[in-house]
C-alpha cells in the first residue's frame, strides 16, 4: 500500500453529517445505505486510494474526526482544489 | 482534525455536543491549528466564553484554563482576567447573540479601551441553543423561530461596529476559509491590543432548517455564493451588498 | 491561610470618611483589583481606589456598568487577585446575577453595598437599610452568602478586612452592607500596627470544585498555574465538568455551597451584646440603626429600665442561637430598621411566641433615638 494516504476516521466522534462525502473532490467517502443504531448513515471510506491529500475533509470535519496521514512521495499539486 | 492536535483537547469530553454539521466544530479545529502554528504556551492561555453553542467551543473541550461565564459577559470577565494578570493570553470565544445582543455593551467598550484580548465571534446568525430565535446578526428576511414571516430588521455588521470602536485588528471569514482564517487568528493573537474576528459558522439545525438549507453542504453552497472580499467592496453598489457576506481584514477607510 | 501583616497605613488615629476607611481596609486586606461604576453614595470608595491602587501595584478599572464591574472582578479573582467592587441599590440589583455566579463558581470577592433609599432610583443621597433581604435572597437559585453590617467608620475599615477574610476562607461572595450614614460619616478611627488577613489556598488540585466533606471548601488554583481549570456557572462536578442533567451532582453541589456556610456559623457570625443579660426589653439592630438603639438602651439603663441591645455585625448567615439566648427573658423585642421591616421577619420566625415589634423608618433619613423611644413608650407602662 505504499503511496497511499492513511485516512483515519474517529467513529466515536463522527455524527454522520456527511460533509466529507460532499466536499471531497475525489469521491473518497460515501454514506452507508442503512441507518446505524446511532441514528444516522455511517460514513464509509470507499475509495481511499483516490485520496490526493488535499486535507479538505480533515480541516472541515465539524466533529474533528478525520486525520489524514501523508504519503512520503510528493503529490500532484495541480489536482488540489483552489477555491477555498 | 489531525490527531496531533488532540493534545490540546480534553478528549474524554468528546464527541462534541454540537449538532451534526455544526460549523462550530470546524472553528474549534481552526483555532487550535492557529495556536499550534504559533507554538503558544497553551498553559498560559485562558479561554473565556459566555452562554450558547459558541461558548461550548472552548469549555470544556480545551485542555487549559477555561472560564464559562454568564450570558453576554465573557468580554467583561476577560477584561478582569487580562488586567489582573497581563502575562496570560486571553481569548474570548462566544456566539453572536452573546457578544452582540446581551453583551454588546461590553464588546464595544473593550474595543474602545483597547484591552489586550482576542475576541472570536462564532457567528451563526441565530440563537441555536434556545431553539432558533432571531439574533442581531440574522440577515433581513430570514425565517427564524421568532420571525416566521421573515426578519423585518437590519442585521449588525459586527466588524464595522468593533472597528468603529477602535479595535486594532478586525476580520471576518467563514469557517470554510480555513487557511485565511488560521492566518487571521494568528494575526489577532499577535496583535497588541484588542482584536476581533467574526467567523460565519453555519447552523443547519436551527438556521438552515427554516430556510431550506438543512445540511452543512447546503449552507456551504449558500454562503459561497454571497461572499464579497473587503478589498473588492468598491466594485459594488450599496444595494448590491445587502445580502452579501463581507470577508477579509477590515482596514481603516481612506 | 491565616497570616499577620503590617498595616498599610501608619498605625495611629485617623479622622476619615467611612467610604475612605472602607477603601483603606480593602487595601490593607490585600485587595489588588477594583472594578466599579460611579454611584452615589458609594463613589468615594471608587475615587479613593483609583488613586491608591496604582500606588500599591494594583489595578483599578472603571467599567461600563455594574454588570461589567462584578464580572471583570470575578475574572480578576480567578486570575489570582483579591478583588472588590462598591455600589448602591440600583447597581447592586444589576450585580445580582454576578453574585449568583460567584456563589456557584465559589469565587472570593467583596461587594460593598452602600444602601440608599429605594426602590428604583429613590433618594440617591439618602440612607436606608432596604437591601437586607435582597443581599440574602437576591441572586436566583438556592444559595448562601455572607453579609456584614458596619455601624461606624472604624468598622467600615475593620469589617472590610473581615469581609475579605471570610470571602477568601470560604470562597463565597461577601457583602459589606453599609448605609449612606456610615459611608459619609466622618469620625476618628484607629489603625492598628498589624492586621490578621486570610489568603486563599492556591494549592494545585484536580478537584477545585468539590471536597470529600459535605461542607468543605476546596483549594482554588488560579489561571496560568497549570490547573487546567474548568470554571462554569452551570452545575458541575468536583472537576468542573458540566453536569446539567445529573440530579446527584446538583444536589451534592448545592448542599455543599449551603453547608460550607451553615456549618461554620460559629466562625462567621459576629454579634455584640450590650446589657442583654436578663434584659426585659431587647433591641435587635444592625448598622446605623444599632447606633441609635445603643443611645436608647444607654438612656433607658440610666433610668433603671432593664433594656439591652443585641447588635448583628454579621447579618447573613443569621445567628439564631444568640438571639434565642438574649431573648430568654425579654418581654418585648424591638427591631428598629430603616426599611418597612426586613430582618424583623427573620426574628419573628425564630421567636414565634414572643412579642416582636418592628420599628420601621423609610423617610430617607437616619433612624433617630427619638424615633425608637416613641415606639418603646407604647410598650412600657
Amino acid at each position: 500500500m505504499i503511496g497511499m494516504a492513511e485516512i483515519r476516521l474517529n467513529r466515536k466522534w463522527c455524527k454522520g453529517c456527511g460533509f466529507c462525502v460532499e466536499i471531497c473532490p475525489k469521491d473518497v467517502y460515501t454514506r452507508d445505505t442503512k441507518v446505524s443504531p446511532r441514528g444516522f448513515q455511517e460514513i464509509i471510506i470507499k475509495n481511499p486510494e483516490r485520496c490526493i491529500e488535499c486535507f479538505l475533509c480533515e480541516y472541515l470535519c465539524p466533529d474533528l474526526a478525520i486525520t489524514i496521514i501523508r504519503t512520503q512521495h510528493p503529490i500532484n499539486k495541480e489536482t488540489l482544489p483552489n477555491d477555498l | 482534525m489531525s490527531e496531533h492536535l488532540y493534545k490540546y483537547l480534553r478528549t474524554e469530553t468528546f464527541p462534541t455536543p454540537f449538532c451534526a454539521g455544526c460549523g462550530h466544530g470546524i472553528l474549534m479545529g481552526v483555532i487550535l491549528r492557529a495556536i499550534d502554528e504559533l507554538k503558544l504556551d497553551f498553559k498560559k492561555m485562558v479561554f473565556v466564553s459566555g452562554i450558547g453553542c459558541g461558548a461550548w467551543i472552548p469549555s470544556p473541550h480545551f485542555k487549559t484554563d477555561t472560564l464559562h461565564t454568564l450570558h453576554g459577559r465573557p468580554v467583561a470577565y476577560a477584561t478582569g482576567v487580562k488586567k489582573a494578570n497581563p502575562e496570560l493570553k486571553v481569548v474570548v470565544i462566544s456566539g453572536d447573540g452573546d457578544l452582540a445582543a446581551i453583551g454588546g455593551n461590553h464588546l464595544i467598550h473593550a474595543a474602545r479601551r483597547n484591552v489586550g484580548l482576542t475576541v472570536i465571534c462564532a457567528n451563526n446568525s441565530i440563537y441555536g441553543m434556545t431553539g432558533g430565535q432571531l439574533s442581531p446578526t440574522t440577515p433581513k428576511n430570514t425565517k427564524t423561530m421568532t420571525t416566521v414571516m421573515g426578519n423585518p430588521e437590519e442585521a449588525f455588521d459586527l466588524c464595522k461596529l468593533v472597528k468603529a470602536c477602535g479595535a486594532k485588528y478586525v476580520a471576518r471569514y467563514t469557517v470554510f476559509h480555513t487557511k485565511p482564517l488560521i492566518k487571521a487568528i494568528k494575526t489577532a493573537l499577535n496583535t497588541d491590543g484588542f482584536s476581533f474576528i467574526d467567523v460565519v459558522s453555519p447552523c443547519p439545525t436551527q438556521y438552515g432548517r427554516r430556510n431550506q438549507l438543512p445540511t452543512l453542504y447546503d449552507m456551504y453552497a449558500f454562503i459561497k455564493n454571497r461572499l464579497v472580499h473587503f478589498d473588492a467592496l468598491k466594485k459594488y453598489k450599496k444595494e448590491e451588498l445587502a445580502e452579501k457576506i463581507i470577508i477579509g481584514e477590515y482596514r481603516d477607510e481612506d | 491561610m491565616k497570616t499577620i501583616v503590617k498595616s498599610l497605613l501608619a498605625p495611629r488615629k485617623y479622622f476619615m470618611q467611612g467610604n475612605i476607611a472602607c477603601a483603606e481596609g480593602a487595601l490593607a486586606a490585600g485587595c489588588r483589583y477594583y472594578a466599579g461604576y460611579p454611584i452615589t453614595p458609594s463613589s468615594e470608595i471608587m475615587e479613593h481606589m483609583s488613586i491608591r491602587l496604582p500606588e500599591v501595584g494594583g489595578v483599578f478599572m472603571q467599567m461600563e456598568d455594574e454588570i461589567a464591574s462584578i464580572c471583570s472582578m470575578i475574572g480578576a479573582s480567578w486570575a489570582g487577585a483579591k478583588v472588590m467592587t462598591a455600589t448602591s441599590g440600583p447597581g447592586f440589583s444589576l450585580m445580582l446575577e454576578g453574585i449568583g455566579y460567584a456563589v456557584m463558581t465559589e469565587t472570593p470577592c467583596v461587594i460593598v453595598d452602600v444602601q440608599r433609599a429605594g426602590p428604583a432610583t429613590g433618594q440617591a443621597t439618602k440612607p436606608a437599610q432596604g437591601d437586607v433581604m435582597q443581599a440574602r435572597w437576591g441572586a436566583h437559585g438556592d444559595h448562601r452568602i455572607i453579609a456584614l453590617s458596619p455601624w461606624s467608620v472604624q468598622e467600615m475599615y475593620d469589617l472590610t478586612i473581615k469581609a475579605f477574610n471570610f470571602s477568601e476562607k470560604y470562597r463565597v461572595p461577601t457583602i459589606l452592607l453599609a448605609d449612606e450614614v456610615v459611608a459619609h460619616l466622618k469620625e476618628s478611627f484607629v489603625v492598628k500596627p498589624e492586621i490578621e488577613i486570610y489568603n486563599r489556598d492556591k494549592t494545585l488540585t484536580e478537584t477545585p470544585f468539590g471536597t470529600q466533606e459535605e461542607d468543605g471548601v476546596p483549594p482554588m488554583p488560579c489561571f496560568g498555574q497549570g490547573a487546567q481549570l474548568l470554571v462554569t456557572g452551570s452545575t458541575h462536578n468536583e472537576y468542573g465538568i458540566r453536569k446539567v442533567a445529573d440530579p446527584d451532582v446538583q444536589e451534592r453541589l448545592v448542599t455543599r455551597l449551603c453547608k460550607k456556610i451553615d456549618n461554620h456559623k460559629k466562625d462567621i457570625c459576629l454579634t455584640e451584646r450590650y446589657f442583654t443579660d436578663n434584659a426585659e426589653y431587647l433591641f435587635v439592630a444592625y448598622g446605623i440603626s444599632a447606633r441609635s438603639s445603643y443611645a436608647v438602651v444607654s438612656e433607658l439603663r440610666e433610668s433603671q429600665i432593664n433594656a439591652g441591645l443585641l447588635r448583628y455585625i454579621t447579618i447573613w448567615p443569621f445567628d439564631e442561637e444568640t438571639l434565642k439566648e438574649c431573648a430568654l427573658e425579654a418581654k418585648v423585642i424591638f427591631v428598629p430598621e430603616m426599611n418597612q421591616g426586613q430582618l424583623v421577619l427573620e426574628i419573628m420566625r425564630i421567636l414565634p411566641h414572643q412579642k416582636v415589634i418592628p420599628i420601621p423608618k423609610t423617610r430617607g433619613e437616619a433612624i433617630y433615638p427619638s424615633d425608637i423611644i416613641k415606639v418603646f413608650r407604647k410598650y412600657h407602662e
